[in-house]
């Protein structure tokens, strides 16, 4: 793999990370990370639209006029979450119905339509493919990630294991909405004092 | 559901940003100064009840009766889109005032989760015409409460030295989890 290939995949993955460092699509982020098992799901449907809608405009990137470009990645992208919407609901009923409404929203997830407009529409289908890949994997382990420091803290369980015990008492501040806030900001400071430190 | 619970509950209790999470691009975004949260709020405000009533009547006459509901998603999308480009044609020709103070937020709205999420959720809870205006223009009011407190927030937290990792992002969410755990204080309200 060449070097710029490289670059590309693996930009999204830590350095430019679509959550901790750009602050894209933070409303599954916050929405749906109320557990581990919720983040990850939620994470694997965005990284799928963001690989086919990414090749999808790249490859049509000459045949759109410019006037109505966002419209067209638009319609593109929905068209993508819809067959992720209806094949999760066919084979994944209880995840479907605990994402529930932000599986339709994957649509205007600034990430998809910002690396639409930002890579896909300048650049080839194979390095879109990689971008897409690298971008939708740091957004899967950012969500992942705030899944697990919520259920943990919260519910003291971890992908559904509970280590806790019975009764437990846990902080359930963060399973609940402001612990949404609470613990993406605490992972964000984690990430720039790790950021900070590598410079 | 009375028109006045529907209200009490979109604005306080459910909050559509401090406890559902949509639209928190906007809220993160647009928040650093009241005049401009306000500008927005009122965009969205403009926007969520037009787009309520277009999506609405295109699902009952359209999908519906065709067996396309399985096209909410593409035609909902696409309906906002076009609204909101029509909107901005015609705010900028009818109310040049208006168009100035609102002008720059429309194009940021497409892709506000709040205006789809709304029109998506009246549907799921299946409520009619008069309900579902009631229903997007009372989330819209607690979009706009809650980025106007917010900015209010961060005005005031603009002027405070703080610690250097806090800085930026961290303080913005610090201090919306901490006015979400206030919005908490409305739960049970109407149960």
């Amino acid at each position: 793999m060449d070097k710029t290939s490289y670059e590309n995949l693996t930009r999204g993955i830590f350095r430019e990370n679509p959550i901790f460092v750009m602050l894209l699509g933070m409303c599954p982020t916050l929405g749906v990370t109320t557990s581990a098992n919720n983040g990850l799901g939620m994470g694997l449907a965005t990284l799928f639209v963001l690989i086919l809608s990414n090749c999808a405009i790249s490859a049509v990137k000459n045949f759109i006029p410019d006037k109505v470009r966002i419209p067209c990645y638009i319609v593109i992208a929905a068209t993508f979450v819809t067959v992720v919407d209806l094949s999760m609901a066919a084979y994944l009923p209880t995840l479907h119905a605990k994402l529930g409404i932000f599986i339709p929203l994957i649509v205007v997830n600034c990430l998809i339509l910002g690396r639409a407009e930002a890579f896909a529409s300048k650049n080839s289908v194979y390095q879109s493919f990689l971008d897409a890949i690298g971008m939708g994997l740091g957004f899967t382990m950012a969500l992942t990630l705030l899944g697990i420091t919520r259920e943990v803290l919260g519910a003291g369980s971890l992908f559904g294991w509970n280590f806790a015990g019975e009764g437990a008492e846990t902080m359930l501040l963060f399973i609940m909405p402001p612990g949404a806030f609470l613990a993406l900001a605490g992972l964000i400071m984690a990430v720039n004092r790790v950021r900070g430190a590598a410079k | 559901m009375s028109y006045i619970m529907i209200f009490i509950t979109a604005i306080f209790v459910n909050n559509i940003v401090l406890s559902q999470f949509l639209g928190i691009c906007p809220f993160l975004g647009v928040s650093k100064k009241i005049s401009t949260s306000a500008g927005m709020g009122g965009a969205v405000m403009f926007v969520m009840v037009m787009s309520t009533i277009a999506t609405y009547l295109i699902y009952h006459t359209l999908l519906l009766p065709n067996n396309l509901t399985f096209m909410v998603t593409v035609v909902f999308i696409l309906v906002i889109a076009a609204l909101v480009q029509m909107v901005e044609i015609i705010l900028k020709k009818v109310s040049p005032a208006l168009y100035q103070a609102l002008g720059i937020f429309l194009p940021l709205i497409t892709t506000n989760c709040t205006v789809l999420g709304v029109a998506i959720l009246t549907i799921q809870k299946d409520l009619d015409l008069s309900h579902a205006v009631c229903f997007a223009l009372a989330n819209a009011l607690g979009f706009t409460l809650a980025i106007v407190l917010f900015a209010g927030l961060r005005e005031r937290l603009a002027l405070t030295n703080l610690p250097e990792a806090v800085k930026g992002a961290p303080i913005a969410l610090i201090t919306a989890g901490l006015l979400s755990m206030a919005f908490m204080g409305f739960a049970g309200i109407g149960n």
